[in-house]
C-alpha cells in the first residue's frame, strides 16, 4: 500500500500525537496571519489605500492640468513640478510615459494624493521607499502619503505599459 | 482491489502488464500520454530558450536583446511556461492517472486524441503569434492594451482543449467507480489530481470568462474596464497556480512512494488537506490586485487569505505528512539512528528522491514563505510588480512545480514508452544543478525586487528616463542582476539536461519489458507497486513521537515563516512614512 495504490476501505485514523502538536501551532499560525491584517489596517502606519472612485480618464486629466496650472512652482527636466493645495490634496497622474507633475511636499504634512492614469494601466513605484501602487485609466486610487523623510524620490512605472515603459518615471521632492 | 481485478475481462492486444509495478495498462492510453509529454517538453525548451535570452538582458554586463524583443520574449515566455508546458503535462498526468493508476480503460480515446490535438493547434497558434511580434504586452495583456486576436484564438482553443481533459479524468474517476474497477477508496495520488482536475474545470471557465472579453476587445467590438478585468483573469490566473500546487503535491506524494515506498501515515488528514485546498478554490485572486483601486478592504482581506488561510493549512499538513511518510518507510528499512539518520540514509542519488527534495524545500522554504508574505494585505505594497514577485514564482511554478513534474517524468516516461530511462548518471544530477542554478536565479530576482527593480523592464534601472532614479543604479543591484544571469545560465543547462534525457529516452532508450528506471523503492504488486518492505502503520494512539525527526524540521520551518515575517514586518515599518 502507498499513495499509488488504494488504501483500506476504512482509512480514517484518529489525529496522532505529532500531527495534533504540528496542526494546532499550524491553525494559531494561520489565524494570526488572517488577524494581523486587521490589526495592521487599523494601528499600522502602513495601511493599504482602500478609498478610490471612478472616473472619466479625460476628466482627470481636466482635473490634473488645472490643479497643475494653479499650483505650479517650477519645472524639471520639462515636467512641472507643483506642490499640494490648502487643503492638502494633490493629482498624480500616470500617461506613456511619464508620470505628472512633480509632487513638492513637505515632511510632516500629510497630502492627498488622487492617482490615476490618462491612457494605459500604470504602476507607481516610489523609490527607493519601494512603495508600490497599481494605476489604472478610469479609476482614482486616493493614496495618503506622510512623508518622514526629505529628498528628492524617484517614481518608475512598474506596470508593462508599451515599448517606452523603461523610460517612465517621476519625482516625489520632500523639503523640510 | 483483487475483486475489481476479477470484473476486468482485458485479454487482447489493448492490454499489457507492466513489469515493474504490476500496473494493468491499457495501452491506447501511452501514446496519448507521450504525445501530451512531448508538448510539454517542446514547451520547455522553447521557454528555456526564451529564459536565457531574457535573463542576459536584464543583466547589463551583457544587455543582449534591444527592448521590443525582451518585451516580446517576456510574453511568449510567460506563456509557454505558465500555460503550455504546466498543462501539457498537467493533462498527461492526468490521462497517466485517470487509466493506469486505476487500472482503468480510457473512455473515448478519440476524444482524448481531439482534445490533445486542440490543446496542441492552440499552443502553436499563440506561440507563432506571439513570437512574430503580434503579441508583445505580455500574456496577462492588461486592457486598453490588447495581443492580436490570434493570440487570443489560440489561448481559447487549448484552454477548452485543458477542459475537456480535466472534465475527461473526471468521468474517468467516476466510471471506474461506478464500474467497480475502483472498489474502494481512490488511491492518494489519484484523490490529488482528482482536486487538481477539479480546481482546473473551475479555474479554465473563469479563463473563458476573461478572454472571450478579451478576445472580443482585440477585435474591435467591445471596450472592456481595466479593474474589472483585471479581477476577471486572476480569477483564472491565480487559479491556475492552484492547479500546479495539488497537481505538484500529488507527485510529491507519488515520489515519495517510488522512490521510498513511502505510505501517508494518515490518509485521512491528507485527504482533508486536498479538500482545503478545493476551499480556496475561488480566492487568492485578490493576490495580484491588492494594491488596486476598487476593491473593499474585506474583499481583499478574505480572499488575500484564502478565508483565514485554509489553503495554507492544507499545505501545512502537506509539509508533515510528506516528510513523515519518508521517515517511517526508512525507519522501517533499517535507517533508525538519531533525528535525522532516516534523511541522511535517504537515496539521494535517485533521480526522482533528488526533485523530491529540491521541489519539497524549495517550494515551502521559499516558494510558501514569500507568497503568505507577498499576500499579506499591507506587505504586498512593498513588492507589488517588482521583481520579487518573480522570484517568488519561480520558486513556485519552476522550484516546486516544474522540478516535482521532472522528477515524476524520469519514471513515467520510461514506463509507459516501455525504454530504458536514457543517461541516468545524468539524470541523478539534473534535479540538483537545475535546483542550484534556480536558487541562484530566485536570490538575485528577489534581492533586485527588495531594492526596488521592477518586473517587466527592460532596463532595471530606467536610465532613459527624462528623471533620473539613482537609487535603482547601485552596486548592490548590479550584484542582484549578476546573480540573475548567472543563475539563469545554469538553470537553462539544468533545464536542458532534462529535453536531453527525456529526448533520448524517447527516442533511443532500450526497449524492455522492464525498463530500467533508477533504483525503484518499490515490486511489482500484484495490482499495483507495492513497497518492498514492510512499513508499519503510523501509531496514531502512541503516547511518544512517531516522526520525531520530522516534528523537529517542521518546527525549524515554522520559526524560519516567523523569522521572515517578522522580518518583513519591520521593513514595512522602517518605510516610515505615514501610508493609507
Amino acid at each position: 500500500m502507498s499513495a499509488l495504490t488504494a488504501p483500506p476501505r476504512r482509512y480514517l485514523a484518529r489525529i496522532g500525537r505529532d500531527e495534533r502538536v504540528w496542526l494546532a501551532f499550524a491553525v494559531v499560525w494561520c489565524l494570526f496571519l488572517f488577524a494581523i491584517m486587521y490589526v495592521w489596517q487599523f494601528y499600522g502606519a502602513q495601511r493599504t489605500p482602500i478609498e478610490s472612485y471612478r472616473i472619466e480618464p479625460a476628466e482627470f486629466r481636466a482635473l490634473t492640468q488645472d490643479y497643475i496650472a494653479e499650483y505650479r512652482i517650477g519645472e524639471v527636466s520639462g515636467v512641472p513640478i507643483t506642490v499640494p493645495t490648502e487643503d492638502g490634496e494633490a493629482f498624480l497622474a500616470a500617461r506613456a510615459f511619464v508620470f505628472e507633475p512633480v509632487l513638492q511636499l513637505k515632511r510632516g504634512e500629510s497630502v492627498r494624493i488622487y492617482l490615476s492614469s490618462y491612457d494605459f494601466q500604470h504602476g507607481m513605484s516610489i523609490q527607493p521607499l519601494n512603495l508600490n501602487f497599481q494605476v489604472l485609466p478610469g479609476y482614482v486610487y486616493v493614496v495618503n502619503l506622510t512623508p518622514t523623510t526629505t529628498g528628492e524620490f524617484g517614481i518608475v512605472c512598474n506596470e508593462y505599459c508599451g515599448l517606452g515603459h523603461h523610460a517612465m518615471s517621476g519625482r516625489i521632492i520632500v523639503t523640510d | 482491489m483483487a475483486t475489481a481485478r476479477a470484473l476486468l475481462d482485458r485479454p487482447g492486444a489493448f492490454w499489457r502488464v507492466c513489469q515493474v509495478t504490476g500496473y494493468q495498462v491499457f495501452t491506447p492510453v501511452q501514446r496519448l500520454i507521450v504525445f501530451n509529454a512531448v508538448g510539454a517538453v517542446l514547451s520547455l525548451t522553447l521557454g528555456g530558450i526564451l529564459a536565457l535570452l531574457m535573463a542576459l538582458t536584464r543583466w547589463e554586463a551583457v544587455a543582449l536583446l534591444p527592448p521590443e524583443l525582451y518585451y516580446r520574449f517576456t510574453s511568449a515566455h510567460g506563456v509557454l511556461m505558465l500555460v503550455f508546458w504546466i498543462v501539457f503535462f498537467e493533462i498527461a498526468a492526468l490521462l497517466f492517472g485517470g487509466t493506469i493508476l486505476i487500472n482503468a480503460k480510457l473512455k473515448g480515446v478519440r476524444f482524448a486524441w481531439t482534445y490533445s490535438g486542440l490543446m496542441a493547434v492552440g499552443a502553436v497558434v499563440t506561440t507563432a503569434t506571439t513570437l512574430s511580434g503580434h503579441a508583445n504586452n505580455m500574456f496577462t495583456a492588461y486592457p486598453p492594451l490588447v495581443n492580436h486576436p490570434m493570440f487570443y484564438v489560440g489561448i481559447l482553443l487549448f484552454a477548452v482543449g485543458a477542459l475537456c481533459g480535466s472534465c475527461h479524468f473526471v468521468y474517468q474517476v467516476w466510471t471506474a467507480r461506478r464500474e467497480g474497477v475502483v472498489a474502494g477508496p481512490l488511491p492518494l495520488v489519484v484523490y490529488a489530481l482528482l482536486t487538481a482536475a477539479i480546481i482546473a474545470i473551475w479555474t479554465l471557465l473563469h479563463g473563458a470568462v476573461a478572454y472571450v472579453p478579451a478576445l472580443l476587445q482585440s477585435l474591435g467590438l467591445i471596450t472592456l474596464d481595466p479593474a474589472v478585468y483585471r479581477t476577471l483573469f486572476w480569477g483564472f490566473g491565480h487559479g491556475a497556480q492552484q492547479i500546479n500546487l495539488a497537481a505538484m503535491v500529488a507527485c510529491w506524494y507519488a515520489l515519495a512512494a517510488i522512490t521510498t515506498g513511502a505510505r501517508p501515515v494518515n490518509e485521512g488528514l491528507s485527504r482533508f488537506a486536498f479538500v482545503l485546498y478545493l476551499v480556496g478554490i475561488n480566492m487568492g485572486s485578490m493576490h495580484h490586485l491588492l494594491v488596486d483601486p476598487g476593491i473593499g478592504m474585506h474583499a481583499r482581506i478574505i480572499n488575500t487569505s484564502y478565508f483565514m488561510y485554509a489553503a495554507l493549512l492544507g499545505s501545512l499538513i502537506h509539509a508533515f505528512s510528506i516528510p513523515a511518510a519518508l521517515e517511517t518507510a526508512q525507519r522501517a528499512r533499517g535507517h533508525t539512528r538519531g533525528l535525522f539518520g532516516w534523511l541522511k540514509a535517504g537515496p539521494w542519488k535517485e533521480p526522482g528522491f533528488a526533485a523530491l527534495m529540491v521541489s519539497f524545500i524549495g517550494f515551502g522554504f521559499i516558494a510558501g514563505v514569500s507568497g503568505v508574505l507577498m499576500g499579506t494585505m499591507q506587505l504586498n505594497m512593498l513588492i507589488h510588480n517588482t521583481l520579487f514577485v518573480v522570484g517568488h514564482f519561480h520558486a513556485t511554478v519552476v522550484l516546486g512545480t516544474t522540478v516535482a513534474f521532472m522528477g515524476l517524468a524520469y519514471y513515467v516516461v520510461p514506463l509507459v514508452m516501455q525504454r530504458d530511462l536514457s543517461f541516468l548518471g545524468l539524470a541523478r544530477w539534473q534535479p540538483y544543478v537545475y535546483g542550484g542554478g534556480l536558487l541562484v536565479l530566485i536570490g538575485g530576482l528577489m534581492l533586485a525586487g527588495k531594492l526596488g527593480a521592477s518586473r517587466r523592464s527592460w532596463d532595471a534601472s530606467y536610465s532613459l528616463a527624462p528623471l533620473q532614479v539613482e537609487s535603482l543604479s547601485t552596486p548592490l543591484m548590479t550584484f542582484a542582476n549578476t546573480l540573475i544571469g548567472i543563475g539563469a545560465i545554469l538553470a537553462v543547462i539544468g533545464g536542458a539536461m532534462f529535453v536531453l534525457i527525456m529526448v533520448a529516452t524517447v527516442f533511443l532508450g532500450r526497449r524492455s519489458e522492464r525498463p530500467a528506471v533508477g533504483t525503484l523503492g518499490i515490486l511489482a504488486g500484484r495490482d499495483g507497486p507495492e513497497s518492498d518492505v514492510a512499513i508499519p502503520e503510523f501509531d496514531h494512539d502512541a503516547t511518544r513521537f512517531q516522526a520525531p525527526g520530522t516534528t523537529t524540521l517542521v518546527f525549524v520551518f515554522l520559526v524560519w515563516f516567523v523569522a521572515m515575517f517578522a522580518w518583513a514586518s519591520v521593513n514595512l515599518a522602517r518605510v516610515g512614512w505615514g501610508v493609507g
